[in-house]
């Protein structure tokens, strides 16, 4: 019994339903929620300002600086202990690695980009949904960004390739590899590439030119959703 | 940039690496097992070039996860001790402990090369807890590989303690050794300038803009993958590092099947 058709019915290359929405903390510098199925998460960024304490500063550009973290409700079993855990914070050093790449922050020495990632729902997917957000988020607060940066975990299931898979598939007693991915949609260059769970090297190839569509798709939404913020600006 | 950036890219593009190596060497691999007999119930130290990692495995009894009641686990945990490296600070571990822990976990995990139900004592009762500890004595680069292989052997090398189904006899060891069915090896590949290559020594290794760490089943599928580094890669890099991985990976399978 392989798995061929999806559990909610989605075709391979289907994500799940989507929403983004820029400006949602107000006293952020630049906020986004994105949601996927029902995976929410909100990014805010504050920042560039002064980094303390000194000795973390760069003298020669700006850092980046990610949190990442679950709500103690947010999923859909037990309580979520408060606090970074060593996986919260491996995720939070991958966001920043994700998003790096990307920023332009020579002209701000000394100072800290700061983005808050909370997770309010989580549903799979949770660390790719925060990259999303956070890379609207930036957008939003002007830092100096060379690209957009999308993100969506992918799975090869039975030996299949499936975009944006669900908790079930995760969970899915057959054999399942996640593999979140996050790409620099410009460039096409891959900025978060992790995977757990056994696939081939074919597979692996497959999963990167599915996972460039899926991003094509996020980033369509990413730059809706901050245009929508500045239309009905020339209306005024 | 950074001169000695400058100097490996250098060499780099008239295909050379610092120490002569080819892109798809490893440096000198030694394996020495039950380097802590007496105490620890598996350990093994293990050298790659300087680099000089010693592992320990502990039993330790414990009660299974509510979603998993009727498996085992491992505990994977590295830490990066001061005496390793100049660079290495005192303390609780650092993000750069977290990762190599995480990620030599997720190795063995995802590998399924140790069957979790089997380390199952009590379904919702007893459980295995196999801890595998993980300590860098010098660091000359490429750690994640060294980590990965230290704790390998390490497991290899394990005896289960006597357990008469209260209290574990730690002085008592049996000769049972852990199901290990696989050996998932840890290929770590790093990107200088345009130049791929594996088994980074220290330089190499402060100054890559980007690495892929694979973990690879004797089979030749891939169970875990972790890409860091401050730069992007392109799909072509990739695919390349993986084919490099997966070849690179027999050098260190052949040296871990030896005993």
């Amino acid at each position: 019994m392989s798995y061929t058709k999806r559990f909610d019915g989605r075709k391979a290359d289907e994500l799940r339903p989507m929403e983004a929405k820029v400006g949602v903390v107000k006293n952020a510098d630049g906020s986004a929620m994105f949601k996927i199925g029902k995976t929410i998460a909100v990014a805010a960024v504050y920042g560039p300002r002064e980094l303390r304490p000194q000795f973390l500063q760069n003298q020669t550009k700006g850092i980046l600086r990610c949190n990442y973290n679950m709500l103690a409700f947010s999923g859909a079993g037990e309580r979520v202990r408060p606090g970074p855990s060593r996986r919260s914070r491996e995720i939070s050093m991958i966001t920043e690695k994700a998003l790096s790449p990307v920023l332009n922050l020579d002209d701000f020495p000394g100072s800290v980009v700061d983005v808050f990632v909370e997770l309010i729902q989580t549903d799979a997917g949770t660390r790719c949904a925060g990259i999303t957000a956070a890379a609207m988020a930036l957008a939003h607060a002007g830092v100096p960004m060379r690209d957009m940066v999308s993100a969506v975990a992918l799975g090869v299931i039975d030996g299949d390739i499936f975009v944006d898979l669900s908790k079930q598939e995760e969970d899915y007693e057959g054999s399942v590899a996640d593999i979140p991915v996050a790409i620099s949609t410009s460039t096409g260059k891959v900025t978060l590439l992790q995977a757990d769970g056994s696939f081939t090297e074919e597979q692996l190839g497959e999963v990167l030119e599915a996972a460039k569509g899926a991003c094509e798709k996020i980033k369509e939404l990413q730059v809706k959703a901050l245009k929508e913020v500045y239309q009905g600006a020339g209306e005024e | 940039m950074n001169i000695l950036k400058k100097h490996l890219i250098d060499l780099g593009s008239k295909g050379f690496r610092e120490d002569g190596r080819g892109y798809d060497e490893y440096r000198n691999i030694t394996i020495k097992y039950g380097v802590s007999a007496k105490a620890a119930e598996g350990s093994a130290m293990i050298t790659i070039g300087d680099t000089e990692v010693v592992a320990g495995v502990k039993f330790e009894v414990g009660t299974p996860f509510p979603d998993t009641p009727d498996a085992g686990t491992i505990i994977v945990n590295v830490e990066l001790l001061p005496l390793a490296s100049g660079e290495f600070e005192s303390g609780p571990p650092g993000i750069d402990a977290i990762e190599l822990s995480r990620v030599v976990d997720r190795g063995i995990r995802e590998s399924g090369a140790l069957d979790f139900k089997k380390l199952c004592i009590t379904p919702g009762e007893k459980m295995w807890m196999i801890y595998i500890d993980v300590y860098p004595l010098n660091d000359d680069g490429n750690l994640f590989d060294a980590c990965a292989l230290a704790a390998l052997a390490a497991l290899k090398d394990a005896r289960f303690p006597q357990y008469d189904g209260t209290k574990i006899s730690y002085d008592k060891r049996t000769n049972t050794p852990l199901p290990l069915t696989d050996l998932p090896i840890s290929c770590t590949v790093r990107k200088l300038g345009d130049k791929i290559f594996i088994d980074p020594s220290k330089n190499e290794d402060y100054l890559t803009d980007s690495r892929i760490t694979f973990a690879i089943n004797k089979d030749g599928t891939l169970c875990a993958m972790q890409k860091g580094g401050e730069l992007g890669l392109n799909v072509e890099d990739i695919k390349e590092m993986a084919r490099i991985a997966i070849k690179s990976s027999k050098t260190i399978r052949k040296e871990l099947e030896k005993k």
